[in-house]
């Protein structure tokens, strides 16, 4: 724990056309978050520092950046988790392209989102549901949209295939459709073809980071990629389709 | 005009949360074109951080329950002084809204039998509110978001609306601008749905964000609409204390219905001492009656108990909450304790998940083993705009409005839960009404000087070199509500309050802004302060002539409820460049609610 007063951030401002991080001193009460740290600059030091926020309290998933090199909330990120003494530099998502200071363009998620086959009950289904077949859905129906997980994957970081690669925080959502008990569309199509399932070498990275605790890989990724392996490769089911055209 | 990106629509909804959501669901449905405009992302607005449930007479585990309990529990909560017709038809409706929502992809909790699960909370009769742990409003607003994006409806994101305009006397469109570039634009639409939400960054301990800020209100109020009932503010009795820099943080209600107890610095249940006469069939008096509920609870029982004092209506305990402070029977940090830490640490944590990683992360505390400190945060807004009751139409044609902007459903206090079902209720009715609307009238057309004012308007604070910071403008309006039309008010302070908000107004005029138009959230902030000051100023002089004491709004100076006050709403219009507040006759009850009222007071 820090019991220092004082802490110092190096908040990355600028934009497009180019930025540096910027150091800025600011003081330190109990329990204080980066997100605290960020407003007092904001109304003491610097009032255009843009970022993005909404509840304060890791439900809207707006305030987003890399904290020492670490996708996270910065309003569920203490100061005092930091060692005293030490700067703490703030950046945007790097996964994304720079809008402003802390604020990326994070609209593409959003176009991806649009193309997955929505929920889709089957006609005249009688509405029950158990909780022991719902608890696992409501896993995935916890994402708060916070994009850390998009942020950290390799595929979309470092080789720029959102797009054509949904990636993590759709492939829950995917999950979740899937899973739904009363759901009745397969998208195992889509997942093969459009949302680039394949392109994931399960490397954890997304589940890591998420701040939700949802088990991305093991519990969304990991099944849907047995269904689409079973659906697409299982020899037995290759030939049932051949001799019924199904 | 031209010089500007417009955008034509039959309908624009103003704001993403749920009512601004179903209200475009509705309106698409209907075959208008629609355009939705919200100043955050999509799915980012407050009805995500909705905790505890959505209010509907489902019967699932009371079978008693009906829409009729339903109604009568909202205008007991509201003190008399809801709209009937309103309380009416959102008891009624409710349960279809949310069967829907089902429909739509929501997965609530479960009974044992596979339905939707229901969870008691404050000022229900019976167990009412459906819910998911303490993540409501987020599966209500993704739920909503998908059907949206599933029905093709344009989104404007990161789109802040300025100014509305009026043309021949109705609705003529709107001014906004994009944060990213600080680029200005036209909406030309026939219909508007406002659903823009409260204005509780006016206040300084708040469980609001920084899109609270009354745009929707006072952006009407300018165009000629009437504001309503602006003097009931909700403080919920239960926001974080502790640390600073989450104090005003809502802790959900779902805490006391699930089994929450109230205790003072001396280990005390001081809401026995504070159960109002009309609740007194409802609410147990006794410490062994009340045991005998969470035993009924815990164990999923048929509830024979009366409830415990703890799940009195907001106003009640927020106030007694403030007097035990005040009195010294406070907690450290000038809080009381809300402890659950008696009921298993399992149950805990399956029904308030967030609420346990909320104190675990940000207090150091473990709810399922220590009390938190609690005490009372500035949470939702009673008034609003002033609409029709079964088609949200302002009086302003071509304008409706829905959700937390508007006004009549929850009186002079909205019961917990009755918020997410008036978004989905309204919000539909005002869809379906602004559609019709919209798909069959002309265009107006907006006047081109009405649009060069507001420009300049806007980017003034840009060409005045030096001059307040908006923050620090900001934070003194935050002491102003605070100290002198907060909790309790009187009317030397509210004179004084009124005054002082006079004085804020003329200095937010000389505000400076620093940066350029890009995604600067100092001049964003310096917008919203023009507006908020605006909704103050009503607040203040709606709560400076009610001169009695009900629900949200106490008066020290006349602590009763008073008969004179019992029948009339304060309805506010802008007449020149203040508000003019005058009381109107409520509308009488129906034949069928004075039946209805006579035989739940039995
Ligand atoms: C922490 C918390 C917990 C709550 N829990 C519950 C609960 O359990 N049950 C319950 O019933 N109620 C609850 N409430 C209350 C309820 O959540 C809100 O009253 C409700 O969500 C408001 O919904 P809305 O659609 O009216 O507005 P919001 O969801 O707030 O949406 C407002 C929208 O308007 C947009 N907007 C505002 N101004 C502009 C502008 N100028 N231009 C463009 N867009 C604009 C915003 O961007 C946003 O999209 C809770 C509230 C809070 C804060
Ligand atoms: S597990 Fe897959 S989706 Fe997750 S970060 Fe690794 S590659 Fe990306
Ligand atoms: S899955 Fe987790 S990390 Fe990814 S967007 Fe959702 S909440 Fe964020
Ligand atoms: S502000 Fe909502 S998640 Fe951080």
């Amino acid at each position: 724990m820090s019991e220092s007063k004082e802490v110092v951030l190096k908040v990355f401002r600028g934009d497009p056309r180019g930025g540096e991080a910027k150091e800025y001193t600011v003081p330190v009460g109990p329990g204080m978050v980066v997100l605290d740290a960020i407003h007092h600059i904001q109304g003491y030091l610097s009032p255009d520092l843009s970022c993005r926020w909404n509840c304060k309290a890791a439900k809207c998933g707006s305030c987003s950046a890399e904290v020492n090199g670490k996708p996270r909330l910065m309003c569920k990120t203490r100061i005092d988790d930091f060692p005293a003494g030490e700067p703490i530099t703030v950046y945007p998502l790097r996964a994304f392209p720079l809008i402003k200071d802390l604020v990326t363009d994070v609209s593409k998620n959003y176009e991806v989102n649009k193309r997955i086959p929505p929920f889709t009950p089957a006609k005249d289904v009688e509405w029950k549901m158990f909780q022991p077949d719902v608890d696992r859905v409501q896993e995935f129906r916890k994402c708060i949209e916070c994009f850390l997980c998009q942020d950290v994957c390799h595929v979309i970081r470092n080789h720029g295939k959102l797009g054509e690669f949904a990636g993590p925080r759709f492939f829950v959502r995917l999950a979740n459709l899937d899973m739904h008990p009363l759901d009745s569309l397969s998208r195992l199509q889509f997942l093969k073809e459009e949302a680039g399932l394949g392109y994931c070498n399960i490397t954890k990275c997304c589940t890591e980071v998420c701040p939700e605790d949802i088990h991305i890989t093991d519990n969304a990724i990991i099944p849907l990629k047995e269904r689409v392996a079973t659906r697409y490769y299982d020899p037995l089911r290759l030939l049932w389709r051949k001799l019924t055209g199904k | 005009m031209d010089k500007y990106e417009t955008h034509p629509y039959d309908v624009i909804v103003i704001g993403a949360g749920g009512a601004g959501l179903r209200a475009a669901i509705e309106a698409k449905s209907q075959g208008a074109s629609v355009g939705l405009i919200c100043k955050s992302l999509l799915g980012k607005a407050h009805t995500v951080m909705a905790e505890g449930g959505i209010a509907a007479a489902m019967a699932n585990i009371d079978p008693s329950d009906d829409w009729k309990t339903h109604c009568a529990d909202t205008l007991r909560g509201g003190v008399y002084v809801n709209n009937w017709r309103m309380a009416q038809l959102h008891a009624q409706e409710a349960p279809e809204r949310v069967r829907e929502l089902e429909q739509w992809g929501a997965l609530f909790d479960r009974t044992a039998d596979g339905r939707i699960l229901q969870r008691a909370f404050g000022g229900h009769k019976y167990r009412r509110l459906v819910h998911v742990g303490d993540r409501t409003g987020l599966e209500l607003i993704r739920t909503l978001q998908e059907r949206t994006v599933q029905l093709g409806v344009d989104v404007y994101m990161e789109c802040t609306v300025t100014n509305l305009f009026k043309e021949d006397g109705r609705f003529a469109g709107a001014l906004a601008y994009w944060r990213e570039s600080g680029r200005l634009m036209i909406f030309q639409a026939k219909a508007a749905v406002i659903a823009t939400g409260g204005s509780g960054k006016a206040y300084k301990i708040t469980s609001n964000s920084w899109e609270y800020a009354g745009n929707g209100h006072a952006m009407v109020y300018d165009i000629g609409a009437e504001l309503m009932d602006m003097e009931f503010v909700q403080f919920h009795p239960t926001g974080m204390v502790w640390p600073p820099g989450v104090r005003g943080l809502l802790v959900t209600e779902s805490v006391r219905g699930d089994g929450g107890l109230l205790k003072n610095n001396k280990g005390e249940r001081f809401m026995f001492k504070h159960i109002p006469e009309r609740y007194k069939g409802q609410i147990s008096d006794t410490e062994a009656e009340a045991e005998k509920w969470l035993t009924e609870i815990r164990e999923a029982r048929p509830i024979t108990a009366r409830k415990p004092p703890e799940l009195l209506p907001r106003d009640i305990v927020a106030r007694a909450i403030y007097n035990e402070v005040k009195e010294g029977r406070g907690s450290e940090h000038d809080g009381v304790y809300l402890d659950i830490s008696h009921m298993p640490a399992e149950y805990v944590k399956r029904k308030l998940p967030s609420m346990y990683m909320q104190f675990k992360e940000l207090a150091d505390v473990d709810i399922t083993k220590q009390a938190m400190e609690i005490g009372p945060t500035m949470h939702y807004m009673m008034g609003g705009i002033r609409v029709n009751a079964d088609s949200q139409a302002t009086n302003v044609p071509g304008l409706y409005a829905a959700g937390e902007c508007a006004a009549g459903l929850h009186g002079a206090n909205r019961l917990g839960g009755n918020s997410l079902s008036d978004l989905i209720v309204f919000g539909r009715r005002a869809g379906l009404y602004a559609a019709e609307y919209g798909k069959k009238t002309p265009e107006a057309k907006i006047p081109d000087a009405a649009v060069d004012r507001a420009e300049k308007e806007l980017f003034a604070p840009f060409d005045r070199k030096s001059g307040p910071s908006p923050y620090e403008v900001h934070r003194e309006l935050q002491e102003v509500m605070t100290t002198y039309v907060g909790i309790f008010r009187s009317e030397s302070d509210l004179n004084t309050g009124i005054q002082k908000l006079q004085q804020l107004r003329e200095k937010a005029k000389t505000i400076s802004v620093e940066g350029n138009r890009q995604y600067n959230p100092g001049w964003h902030l310096a917008k919203d302060l023009d507006t908020m000051i605006t909704v103050s100023e009503v607040i203040a002089r709606g709560a400076l002539l009610r001169k009695e004491s009900r629900g949200g709004h106490a008066r020290t100076d006349f602590p009763k409820m008073e008969d004179a006050f019992s029948k009339v709403n304060f309805v506010a219009v802008k007449d020149g460049d203040k508000p003019k507040v005058e009381p109107k006759p409520l509308p009488e009850w129906s034949d069928e609610i004075k039946k209805l009222m006579a035989e739940e007071k039995k």
